[in-house]
């Protein structure tokens, strides 16, 4: 229960940014823009890595609960 | 696992026609849309699943439907993030204020329609969570992602096709229909598919043999 309310957080702040995009200083909007924009597709990758490692460190951590507990 | 490597290297290098719009985030393709066929996927396999239980009344089958659709979200929500980053840099106006393009990227259906998707298996999983009766759950959850399923399509696939939007693939299955991508884009887009799919469905399954396991001690 607690994990889907912890998810569900996320997925409102997700909903937010939206609102809160290309609020960012100059320089990192220049660098954005810069060489055909090829970083956007660097923080997209970035972003699936970063969500993908997040969930499966939880999941082992969860494994190794269930291990204790055995 | 090489199909991703070969995905990565490939998608980054390969030529890849510059749009004016786009220009090299055309390359997110490869990730971003990938994200959502992953994620229709795993709904599928969570819904086939509940039906199964529903038929067997085998509580297997509904562990399956359940971490099937808990990975769907994962993918959905990956999808979402990196949607956000994509459109800010292609949507949104650099010389504009965010606010002021806000009002017209708020409006796009397809965010809207997704949003609403996954709000609704969230409501899946809460629900499912929520009641203590170990049949009595699997039934009702089982019924209820049979409806989420049938939700997804009016919500992500008819409905924002019917409404002007900035969003590509308005008049068609977006990145399948053969005219409108390139060969050499082809080439990386269906193993991308295949393998970001195969990811997913043995995360899937890893949380499946945990949950099954858990089970099992838990009767014990």
């Amino acid at each position: 229960m607690r994990n889907i309310s912890r998810l569900f957080a996320l997925f409102l702040m997700l909903l937010s940014t939206t609102l809160l995009h290309a609020q960012g200083d100059s320089s990192l909007q220049n660098t954005m823009r810069s060489n055909g924009r090829i970083y956007v597709v660097i923080t997209v990758i970035l972003v699936i890595l970063a969500g993908l490692f997040l969930y499966l460190i939880r999941l082992d951590r969860k494994m190794s609960k269930l291990e204790k507990n055995n | 696992m090489i199909l991703l490597i070969y995905t990565v290297i490939a998608g980054l290098l390969l030529k890849v026609p510059l749009l004016p719009a786009l220009e090299e985030t055309v390359r997110n393709l490869y990730f971003h849309v990938c994200m959502w066929m992953a994620m229709m996927t795993l709904f599928t396999i969570s819904v086939v699943n509940s039906i199964r239980y529903l038929r067997t009344f085998n509580l297997r089958y509904d562990i399956y439907a359940r971490q099937y659709a808990a990975v769907g979200i994962l993918m959905g929500l990956l999808g979402y993030a990196t949607g956000a980053v994509w459109m800010s840099y292609t949507w949104a106006d650099p010389n504009n204020p965010a606010y002021a393009s806000f009002s017209t990227i708020a409006r796009e259906p397809k965010l809207i329609g997704t949003a609403i998707a996954l709000l609704i298996y969230f409501a899946y999983l809460v629900l499912r969570d929520s009641i203590n009766d170990m049949d009595k759950k699997a039934r009702i959850s089982g019924v209820y992602n049979i409806f989420a399923y049938a939700m997804l399509f009016p919500s992500i696939w008819i409905v924002p096709r019917i409404l002007p939007s900035l969003h590509p693939g308005q008049e068609g299955n977006p990145a399948m229909n053969f005219k409108d991508i390139d060969s050499n884009m082809q080439l990386v887009f269906y193993p991308a598919v295949i393998g970001w799919t195969l990811l997913s469905v043995w995360i899937a399954t890893l949380r499946i043999r945990v949950n099954l396991f858990k089970e099992k001690t838990m009767i014990q």
